[in-house]
């Protein structure tokens, strides 16, 4: 049995609902919730290599590249508020971070 | 045009009293530092008015003599849609005299304040108002276009309510001027819309390009009806324009602020309230005279209204006590008689009468200053009585500006007078006939009223020392700290008049000589000559009045002596006999008429209730309107519907919609997921 498209896009496909699922359950830690969203890209940057790979074109690796590239500089920034966050509420716990509540 | 007049030498005209009042208003008072004193302001500000006066008798002899015309634009100030707002000048035989009239009556008050003024602490900024006012008025008369005018216009109107509201500390004084100032907006509102009727049909604010349309105009109709009736556009217009006149001019109905605005100082009364402002209106009519040529019912209604005012404003002459007042109502009726003049299409005459009055009444008000001055501040004449003996010149002065206010033969009032009269009697116009009665009556009148004022001044027992109120009264309240100085230095203290200084008694010596003799000098020229004939258009077909008076006329002489046996020079010695009789001879005469004629005497007391009617009718209409669009529209529509209302609904949404921010990352994340998923469904599936 060899590889094909379906089974990257599957692979694509479970890693998106794994950190969507990680987004929802957690409720204790921040950074799990940064880890979540990393792996989201990730996934959509599994999608891409296996388009590219399987239509022939290299534009899909291209983009893989620019969005490790933002991935990296946005987990940064999160991570740098993410230590102010910390610096003032003294907490990092995702239930009781809910000062944008209307 | 302009053969040796020079734009910069006009320009000076009115430039100069502005420099002086510049000079007086900023250095001379507390808002510039009181730099200058009293004397470098009043030198400052005579300067300035004496060489606008040279400058302007200069040009009168160029534009009498030499027949020298300008009307050029000087500065062109901005284009809107085509329209054109320019400063210019016109100069012809009207505006060269109202200039020297001006100038002259502005020097003499200049003159005449040193004196009037020495002990109030607002001399500099007197003097920078009534320099000011020079400098506006001349505005006004040499404007080539409406713009101008009208900047002139509310101009003059400023500077009379600063000067009524001269004293701001007196209650009385801030209530007339406010009084002045609102009756005056009431006729500007009409003078608006009449340059604006003109410049939406004319495309212009030139008076030369407006009467060159002006045989267009009068075939056009006014686009609405007026009280259910056709009406032509000239007509509106002219009616319009005039209603700013009647406003200026203290017409009726709009005349009751004018005896009110006798609280400011006196030779602001003799100024603007008698000599120049208050003829604007007569002045702009004339000078719009091609547009009511071509309106009879304007001159109807000109006629009508000044008709009323000549009369029935000189009745309240008759009544009143206050020396000022009676001069105020006088003004007022003379002004009639100008108005009525204009009605008949005489409007030189009217101008004539202008300037013969703005010299007697300048001169009697003066004359009335300066018996205030001699009297302490008294200005009630129930208290005067042998002031003659006391101050021999302005006893003089005042009997030869009476004289030439009742119309005595060869002095200048005579000219205008009877020409007026007789304008009338050859008017053809269906309101002549009223008109020729009411003037022919006032002439009655206006001598009764005068020379009671003058048996009561100058003759009779002195009753000084009979006023209850005296140096208590309400007149001198400003006064007060000023009195015990006053009548400290020199003046004995014993209440008796004396002599004013020669600053007073100067200007209304030199008043005096024109009150005399310029009717007779002028009136050929004027009238009948070439001097005004390219600034007044008439058409002798419809209106022949100034045409039959011109073929009447053989000379200033015969027209003394013919006057001599006509009725109004009868009637005007029956006015001063019987003021004679009744105030000389036997008091008793006033007392009997005063008990059996009370109901009359109530009515004129009250001044016919008009000041009742604009107080709890019109005042209070309009306060009642303004109370209602407050509460109704402001407080309610505005304030409520709209202002409020509207916040009210945002918060209302905004309660609700807050509920879906909880504030938890994970609901965010969720709402985004689903949106996303949705969107996904819509177009992978739905959407083929």
């Amino acid at each position: 049995m060899s590889l094909t498209l379906g089974h990257f896009l599957s692979l694509g496909a479970i890693l998106f609902a794994l950190s969507v699922v990680g987004i929802f359950l957690n409720r204790k830690n921040l950074i799990v919730l940064l880890m979540a969203i990393e792996l989201m890209l990730l996934a959509v940057n599994m999608n891409f290599v296996a388009f590219a790979h399987y239509l022939g074109d290299l534009n899909g690796q291209l983009f893989v590249f620019f969005i490790l590239t933002v991935a990296a500089a946005e987990s940064a920034i999160g991570l740098a508020i993410l230590v102010l966050l910390f610096r003032n509420k003294s907490s990092i716990n995702v239930d009781e971070l809910n000062m944008l509540k209307g | 045009m302009s053969t040796n007049l020079s734009a910069c030498t006009l320009l000076a005209v009115p430039l100069a009293p502005l420099a002086g009042s510049a000079l007086a208003g900023i250095l001379g008072t507390h808002f510039g530092g009181n730099l200058i004193g009293r004397r470098c302001s009043h030198v400052a500000t005579i300067l300035g008015v004496l060489v606008a006066f040279i400058l302007s008798a200069l040009t009168f002899q160029s534009v009498a003599f030499e027949g020298a015309r300008f009307n050029e634009t000087i500065y062109e100030w901005m284009v809107v849609g085509g329209l054109k707002m320019e400063i210019g000048f016109m100069i012809d035989g009207l505006t060269a005299m109202m200039m020297c009239v001006v100038t002259f009556v502005s020097l003499m008050v200049h003159l005449y304040t040193i004196g009037y003024m020495h002990e109030d602490e607002g001399y500099n900024r007197f003097f920078s108002y009534i320099s000011l006012f020079t400098f506006s008025m001349l505005m006004l008369v040499m404007s080539n276009n409406l713009l101008q005018l009208f900047f002139g216009w509310e101009a003059v109107g400023l500077v009379s309510y600063l000067l009524i509201g001269f004293w701001f500390n007196k209650p009385t004084a801030i209530f007339a001027n406010m009084k002045a100032f609102l009756v005056n907006r009431v006729g500007d509102f009409g003078f608006i819309l009449g340059i604006g009727l003109l410049a939406a049909y004319t495309g212009s604010l030139n008076y030369t390009e407006i009467f060159a349309k002006a045989p267009e105009l009068a075939k056009i109709e006014f686009p609405w009806y007026i009280f259910g009736q056709d009406a032509m556009l000239v007509t509106v217009i002219g009616i319009c324009l005039f209603i700013g006149a009647m406003g200026k001019s203290a017409q009726f109905p709009l005349h009751v602020w004018l005896p009110d605005s006798m609280e400011g100082p006196t030779p602001i009364s003799a100024l603007i309230h008698a000599a120049t402002m208050v003829t604007a209106g007569i002045f702009m009519v004339s000078r719009m005279s091609p547009i009511y040529e071509l309106s009879d019912t304007a001159l109807n209604f000109i006629m009508v209204i000044g008709s009323i005012t000549a009369l029935f404003m000189g009745f309240l002459g008759i009544i009143q006590n206050d020396i000022k007042r009676v001069v105020a109502y006088s003004t007022l009726s003379q002004l009639g008689y100008m108005t009525v003049a204009l009605g008949a299409s005489a409007y030189s005459v009217a101008v004539f009468h202008l300037m013969t009055h703005a010299f007697f009444k300048a001169l009697l008000f003066l004359a009335a200053g300066s018996v205030i001055m001699g009297l302490h501040h008294n200005q009630d004449i129930r208290w005067m009585g042998g002031v003659r003996k006391y101050m021999p010149i302005t006893w003089l002065t005042s009997l030869l500006g009476t004289l030439a206010l009742i119309g005595t033969p060869l002095f200048s009032g005579f000219y205008s007078k009877d020409s007026i009269i007789e304008a009338v009697e050859f008017s053809h116009l269906p309101a002549a006939h009223f008109a020729h009665f009411a003037v022919m009556a006032g002439v009655f009148v206006t001598s009764f009223y005068s020379f009671r004022l003058y048996f009561l001044v100058f003759h009779g027992k002195e009753r000084y020392d009979q006023n209850p109120d005296a140096h208590h009264g309400h007149h001198d309240d400003h006064h007060d700290d000023h009195h015990a100085a006053h009548d400290d230095h020199g003046h004995h203290g014993d209440g008796k008049p004396h002599e004013s200084p020669w600053v007073v008694t100067v200007p209304l010596m030199l008043l005096a000589i024109p009150s005399v003799l310029i009717g007779y000098f002028t009136i050929e020229p004027m009238l009948f000559g070439d001097f005004l004939k390219d600034a007044i258009t008439i058409n002798a077909e419809l209106h022949p009045a100034v045409e039959t008076l011109a073929e009447e006329f053989h000379g200033p002489v015969a027209m003394a002596e013919h006057a001599l046996t006509s009725l109004p020079f009868l009637l005007a010695l029956g006015g001063a006999v019987t003021a004679w009789y009744m105030y000389l001879i036997n008091p008793a005469v006033p007392a009997f008429f005063a008990r059996v004629l009370r109901p009359l005497i109530v009515i004129l007391e009250n001044k016919y209730f008009m000041d009742w009617i604009n107080e709890n009718i019109l005042a209070k209409t309009a306060r009642g309107l303004g109370l209602g669009l407050w509460k109704g529209g402001d407080r309610g529509i505005i304030e409520g519907a709209v202002v409020n209302l509207s916040w009210k609904i945002v918060g209302a949404v905004a309660g609700v919609v807050r509920r879906f921010q909880t504030g938890y990352l994970y609901h965010y994340a969720f709402v985004m997921i689903a949106g996303v998923l949705a969107f996904m469904t819509y177009f992978v599936w739905l959407a083929k």
